[in-house]
């Protein structure tokens, strides 16, 4: 395997560890003002996440910088390209990642409130735009021969991309609400228990929407034809098993295949993105690839032995920090936040 | 204004504000960290209090400093896709390392000391604050890695598009690249400067109670003992890295010392100016007070040689890049903001090194929690570091301008062409409106945290751990 092509499937690693564990993050969330009928309960709700979240959007800020080192081309022409969509994100994160160490620190119910708010839009906000993103990468945007994004805003929001972003906000919902049925006790735990059941179903009704969307909107049917392969079979099985292991009330089960759900839907994302990284509607001779967006073989060489050395370390106290922290949140527990 | 300077505006703004809470993490990590070893070790209560209230503080400047981060990632490509494009094989490795080195570290281990306790054991929960030190710093030199290379490209080789222009440049040497003369001087005086930072903002906050003489006496005392200990030996390795620093600028970036000194015409030996009032427009000086040789004491640590001018440097540098930007191109960065931000950086410097030895002295004849009308000084000193900080990274920033990268890019070549002035207009005005109501929240909680003191760290550290008392409170 070429560098420039491990980078990518390196790349990809990142993102699913991202929506992974920012998934149920952001479901957590946008779930809070909702599953939370009093200030104790939201802030069990909020503690349910708390020591995980910000370990959890690294994942992000190392997948932006493995792009940067990787293949600056495509960083410089996302980045700029999806400019707005980009400075919605960020504001986004800074006003969650602020409210979660600010919310209980102060007694003042209008306080609390506003950064309840402030959590729910921060996780709502990227759930969606992440989709329209990714839909984007595939469906195509203008770049021009220099590799210049030559759109505006709008051009990234079609009926293609808008139900890519409702597809991923939806399956975050979900993830984070079967997330909470794992983490929390007593009502907040019923109450996610039998979301996590009515939410199932609204999810495979989006990701059947995307799928036939997949063949209305894009050239994933020139390319691969009718059958689409194995992975996003998989992919759809693995989220069938979820409405059958939440029936069966086994939601240690139902977790692991919402996680396998959001794995696979994001490996067969890049999958069909291959060996593009990014599409040009202008012309396709203008797509960025993973050649000519790649970094100097020296520096993939370099970033190949950093990446090999470190993301094991990384993946065993972050998981280590799992384990310490696996306890149910109720709330007679201490609470930090 | 065009999109070229809202994007210099914007950088200006929020790195500015990211590093209001950079140097506090850098510094106030290992303050906590030792304070929790002293407990860990003596087994005396009042250190356990000491790194919980102070943790307490931390934990709230932290969060500031991290998602302000994420902003600096990824800017780079919004505002500066050219910038990426030519020095990404060389820029972005560093950030990609930082991330994988030391935000994980960092944000899994901060979560794991303010969330882990009692669930640990005491030795792992003091090796959690000392990996969030550890983490904190590591991040701050791979970042000053990547910050070195603008100021003093090296170990890379250039790459050219068929005419013969400069396309890119590339990695040549890592290792180069990594240890950096410029980053060995850089590195030094970041983390002395966090140090210094942390000494004054927990003096500050020790001394507003000790005044108010509150029920806290000897865990204030023990902690202004501790900060003025600290702060002295921040302050001096500052002052002495910066001695340093300043010599390599004369070498690597001489425009960048010319300006910081209002010096036109070049001199040997070179005088240092106490106040300098420049013609900006006819670039000469008006009005300047200077103490003959001292330049050249400070440049080579000897009372003669060569000091260049502004004047003599633009010339150079349009004679060296004429075939490049043609031969009237401006090198001359903004003068009279350089010159100003140094003599801020180095007027509070050296206020605080005053401050130190004042407070040092005083701890050796046991008078510093008597001492009032110093205590008194103290709260408004917490301002002195911020000060120092910011015209810091100013000058530095400024300093290197026309240039992005010294030598290789000029800034505004480095603008991304596809984003307009009214994208950037509107990230400008967010960014700036929720950073303002940020900064609010966050000053609002560190002064009630600050005055209530230590009794009620510990009280919402255990308080509220049952409905009963939540409902009590």
């Amino acid at each position: 395997m070429d560098l420039p092509d491990l980078w990518f499937v390196l790349i990809s690693i990142l993102f699913i560890g991202f929506f992974f564990l920012e998934g149920f993050d952001y479901g957590v969330g946008i779930l809070l003002p909702f599953l939370g009928k009093d200030d104790r309960e939201r802030r069990v709700i909020v503690n349910t996440i708390g020591p995980v979240w910000d370990a959890n959007e690294v994942w992000m800020i190392t997948a932006g910088g493995a792009i940067f080192a990787a293949f600056p081309q495509w960083y410089a022409t996302l980045f700029s390209g999806f400019y707005l969509a980009l400075v919605l994100i960020l504001l986004a994160l800074i006003v969650r990642g602020v409210a979660f160490e600010f919310r209980s620190k102060d007694e003042n119910p209008r306080w609390r409130r506003t950064w309840d708010w402030a959590i729910f839009f921060g996780s709502a906000v990227p759930a969606l735009l992440w989709g329209v993103a990714f839909g984007n990468l595939v469906e195509g945007t203008p770049i021009d021969a220099q590799m210049h994004f030559t759109g505006n805003f709008f051009d990234l929001l079609s009926p293609y991309t808008l139900i890519a972003g409702l597809a991923g906000f939806c399956v975050f919902l979900l993830h984070g609400a079967v997330f909470l049925s794992l983490k929390t006790d007593g009502v907040i735990r019923q109450r996610a228990e039998a979301l996590a059941e009515r939410l199932w179903l609204v999810v495979v009704v989006v990701a059947l929407a995307l799928a036939v969307a997949n063949y209305a909107y894009i050239d994933i049917f020139d390319e691969i034809g009718v059958n689409p392969g194995v992975m996003p079979v998989a992919s759809a099985a693995a989220l069938l098993s979820v409405g059958y292991f939440l029936r069966q009330k086994q939601f240690g089960w139902a977790f692991a295949f919402t996680g396998l759900t959001i794995l696979l839907s994001v490996a067969t994302f890049f999958w069909f993105l291959y060996p593009n990284v990014m599409v040009s509607s202008t012309d396709e001779a203008f797509n960025l690839t993973v050649n000519n967006a790649a970094s100097s073989q020296k520096t993939l060489e370099i970033m190949t032995i950093v990446a090999l050395v470190f993301v094991p370390i990384v993946l065993i106290y972050q998981g280590w920090s799992y384990w310490v922290f696996r306890k149910r949140v109720t709330v007679e527990s201490r609470l930090e936040y | 204004m065009e999109a070229l300077d809202l994007a210099r505006l914007q950088f200006a703004i929020t790195t500015t504000y990211h590093f209001f809470f950079v140097p506090l993490t850098l510094g106030l990590s290992i303050l906590v960290a030792i304070m929790q070893t002293i407990w860990y070790r003596t087994g005396n209560p009042v250190y356990r209090q000491m790194a919980r209230f102070w943790g307490k503080l931390f934990v709230i400047n932290f969060a500031m400093g991290v998602v302000t981060g994420i902003v600096q990632e990824f800017q780079f490509g919004m505002n500066w896709s050219e910038y990426s494009r030519f020095m990404g094989d060389i820029f972005g490795a560093p950030l990609a390392i930082e991330a994988l080195l030391a935000f994980y570290l960092e944000s899994t281990f901060i979560a794991v000391w303010l969330f882990g306790e009692g669930r640990l054991s005491k030795g792992m929960h003091l090796a959690a604050i000392w990996l969030v030190a550890i983490g904190s710093n590591i991040s701050a030199l791979w970042i000053l890695i990547a910050n070195s290379f603008m100021q003093q490209p090296v170990g890379y080789r250039e790459v050219l598009d068929a005419n013969g222009a400069l396309l890119k440049v590339e990695m040549d040497n890592f290792l180069d690249v990594v240890t950096n003369p410029n980053v060995l001087v850089q590195f030094p005086h970041v983390f002395a400067s966090g140090i210094t930072t942390a000494a004054f903002f927990v003096l500050g906050i020790s001394a507003w109670h000790l005044l108010r003489k509150t029920e806290h006496h000897d865990f204030f005392a023990r902690s202004a003992r501790m900060a003025t200990v600290y702060g002295l030996i921040g302050v001096v390795l500052v002052i002495l890295v910066g001695h340093l620093q300043a010599q390599h600028m004369v070498e690597t970036q001489p425009m960048k010392m010319a300006a910081a000194e209002g010096l036109f015409e070049t001199e040997d030996p070179a005088s240092f100016s106490l106040l300098t009032i420049g013609d900006w427009e006819q670039r000469e000086e008006v009005f300047s007070i200077r103490i003959p040789r001292l330049l050249s004491l400070l440049a080579y640590n000897r009372l003669d040689g060569e000091v260049k001018g502004i004047n003599d440097l633009q010339a150079e540098y349009q004679a060296q890049y004429a075939d490049r930007y043609g031969p009237d191109a401006n090198y001359r960065p903004p003068i009279a903001a350089i010159y100003w931000s140094f003599r801020a950086m180095v007027g509070a410097g050296f206020t605080m090194l005053l401050l130190a030895a004042i407070g040092f002295y005083l701890i050796l004849r046991d008078r510093l929690t008597s001492a009032s009308r110093f205590l008194k000084v103290l709260p408004f000193a917490i301002a002195l570091p911020y000060i120092a900080n910011t015209a810091g990274w100013l000058m530095t920033e400024l300093g290197r301008q026309p240039w992005i990268v010294f030598g290789l890019q000029r800034t505004e070549e480095a603008v991304s062409p596809n984003v307009t002035t009214e994208m950037v207009a509107f990230s400008l005005i967010a960014f700036t409106l929720v950073y303002g109501v940020l900064m609010v929240a966050d000053v609002y909680l560190l002064a009630k945290f600050s005055r209530r003191g230590p009794a009620v760290a510990d009280e919402e550290a255990f308080g509220g751990a049952t409905p009963a008392a939540a409902t009590a409170r």
